[in-house]
């Protein structure tokens, strides 16, 4: 059942309901900055959550500390793209899929003995920065101001009578209504104090 | 019928709904001919504004033709009239519908429960804003139900275009009551921040109720020259400072009038350091609004001065100087606008040629392109200051 469906119940009879659902304002770039948000939102809480199990699966033992933190980093990173501005989330995920990678050249050792787990993660991570990346340029051609026309509107003055002869036009037969006015004078509160 | 329906953060679709039906005696159906995306709908796009539902029609800036009437709004309306429908619900008849507080009025909030909760008391219903103000559907589609149509609703004549009556729902009574609760008088100098629609017609209100000096502050050049195009004097925060320029135009006392036509989104940039801290608040839910405009005017203003609200605000700011706005003596007004108050008095000056509201309209185009008219507006794209759209 869909959600729009769901929520008729807030709704009184003679109220429209959905029957087909359109085009959407939402971009491709948006639902793919969207979707990487949750993916951060979901790794980020693993990283918090269990690093002893990463740090072990990666040949990372000793750095679960350094796990956690790039699980906050990872949630931090989230809000914004989950939010309107999300291009500067997708690019502070860029910059945090730089120190992955960073992070992950070190399980990359010959030594390591869980160096397949290492590569896979690595293949990983370039994946989802590939995407990042992606997200990032696509939003900001989207989203850009600059698309359109640059238009000039200073032949646009609504009041048909120019300016200078609309000043204090109205004035003429509409006074502030008593309600409205916030300034008064000495003059006619206290007369008798300035006569 | 065909609808722009919210389905969460930045998804706004074209969807097929099903028609709107009379529910009450009082109610009327319109067949919308044209409707627009305010300002404030990008609060609804952006998902700042709790209690939107998937499924919600958005729009609250729409005029049409009436196509069939409850028994009990027969009295005041009729198959085939002519009408713009203003933005805000009201009975007529309650305690601050006779004060003319109409977009406060106690009865037409069919969910005043939920919004005595958010708000202490309710407010009245909005068409197209939230279930806390009713959740009632918008005009953003091809047709729309009116509730209270008795009393919602503004006769307009034919003969004149729906370019320059379609605001009179919204966006021009809306900057006139910006100008009017400033209590602008001749002589004033007036500063109006932002120079979106609804800080456009606060910029002409200002000019028609007398103001000597007129000035605009944005960074949008489109903006700061259709300002200017009205005789406003433009500051370009991006370039210059704002406390200075308007102390050099004032001979350093500031302006008598401060005018906030921004709201709860005001621009975020590294000039502007508070900006940042409000936007990362905001993402963290820590700040519902970015209120540095409010911090900047009550600065700016003159001493004994007035600082005029009509952007939208939707909750909690942080840091306001009350200790700066108290000391100085500083008169606060502030409100969504009351419409009916003001729209007879307005519709006449539109006949008359005082004011063409349609000087806004950027871009016209069918109401299937809504979604992507959203994202365009929002990202002030292809120099986008207002979009009207034809059902």
């Amino acid at each position: 059942m869909s959600l729009t469906n769901v929520t008729h119940i807030a709704r009184s009879e003679g109220d429209p309901r959905v029957e087909h659902k359109g085009p959407s304002s939402l971009t491709g770039p948006d639902r793919l900055a969207r979707a990487l948000g949750w993916f951060s939102i979901g790794l980020g809480i693993a990283e918090l959550v269990a690093p002893g199990r990463i740090a072990r699966a990666l040949g990372l033992e000793g750095k679960e500390g350094l796990i956690r933190a790039y699980g906050a980093r990872e949630i931090a990173s989230a809000v914004p793209t989950l939010s309107v501005d999300k291009q500067v989330g997708l690019a502070a995920r860029i910059g945090g899929d730089a120190l992955d990678l960073g992070t992950l050249a070190l399980a990359l050792r010959p030594d390591n003995p869980k160096r397949d787990n290492a590569a896979i993660a690595t293949a990983l991570v370039l994946g989802i920065t590939l995407l990042d990346i992606i997200a990032y340029s696509g939003t900001k051609t989207v989203h850009s101001r600059e698309r359109g026309a640059q238009r000039d509107y200073s032949d646009r003055s609504g009041l048909p009578r120019g300016s200078q002869a609309s000043r204090g036009l109205a004035r003429k037969d509409f006074d502030i209504p008593p309600d409205y006015r916030a300034e008064g004078r000495v003059a006619d509160a206290v007369p008798e104090l300035v006569a | 019928m065909k609808a722009l329906v919210w389905h969460g953060k930045e998804d706004v679709r074209y969807d097929t709904v099903t028609d709107p039906s009379i529910e009450n005696p009082r109610d009327a159906i319109i067949k919308v001919t044209s409707c627009a995306i305010c300002g404030s709908d990008l609060h609804l796009f952006h998902n700042l504004i709790p209690a939107m539902l998937p499924g919600d029609i958005l729009g609250h800036e729409s005029m049409g033709e009436v196509v069939e009437v409850g028994s009990e709004a027969k009295g005041s309306l009729k198959v085939g009239d002519r009408v713009v429908i203003p933005f805000t619900i009201q009975c007529g008849d309650c305690e601050q519908c006779r004060k003319g507080n109409f977009s406060v009025c106690r009865r037409t909030n069919r969910k005043a429960e939920l919004a005595d909760k958010a708000f202490g008391h309710h407010t009245a219903g909005l068409f197209g804003y939230t279930h806390l103000t009713g959740g009632y559907p918008g005009g953003q589609a091809e047709y729309l139900r009116v509730p209270f149509a008795d009393t919602t609703h503004i006769k307009v004549p034919d003969g004149i275009e729906d370019e320059k009556l379609l605001f009179l729902s919204d966006i021009l009574p809306t900057g006139w009551q910006a100008a009017v609760q400033a209590d602008i008088q001749p002589g004033d100098t007036v500063a109006v921040w932002g120079c979106g629609p609804v800080g456009q017609m606060t910029i002409r209100s200002a000019i028609l109720l007398g103001a000597e000096q007129v000035i605009a502050i944005d960074y949008l050049p489109e903006r700061l020259s259709m300002a200017a195009a009205a005789g406003a004097i433009t500051i370009d925060f991006k370039e210059e400072s704002v406390l200075e320029r308007l102390n050099e135009q004032t001979g350093g006392e500031g302006p008598h009038k401060c005018i906030d036509a921004v709201g709860a989104e005001a621009h975020v940039n590294f000039g502007q350091p508070d900006t940042i801290l409000d936007r990362a608040k905001q993402m963290l839910m820590a700040e519902s609004d970015r209120p540095h405009v409010l911090r900047e005017m009550i600065y700016a203003c003159r001493v004994a001065g007035v600082i005029s609200i009509i952007g939208v605000y939707t909750g909690l700011v942080d840091k306001i100087p009350m200790g700066q706005a108290m000391n100085k003596g500083l008169t606060f007004r502030m409100a969504q606008a009351h419409v009916p108050r003001w729209t007879d008095d307005l519709l006449r000056r539109i006949e008359d040629g005082q004011i063409d509201p349609s000087f806004v309209i950027t871009h016209k185009v069918d109401l299937s392109a809504g979604p992507e008219m959203y994202r365009t507006f929002r990202d002030k794209a292809d120099s986008c200051i207002k979009v009207m759209l034809r059902p």
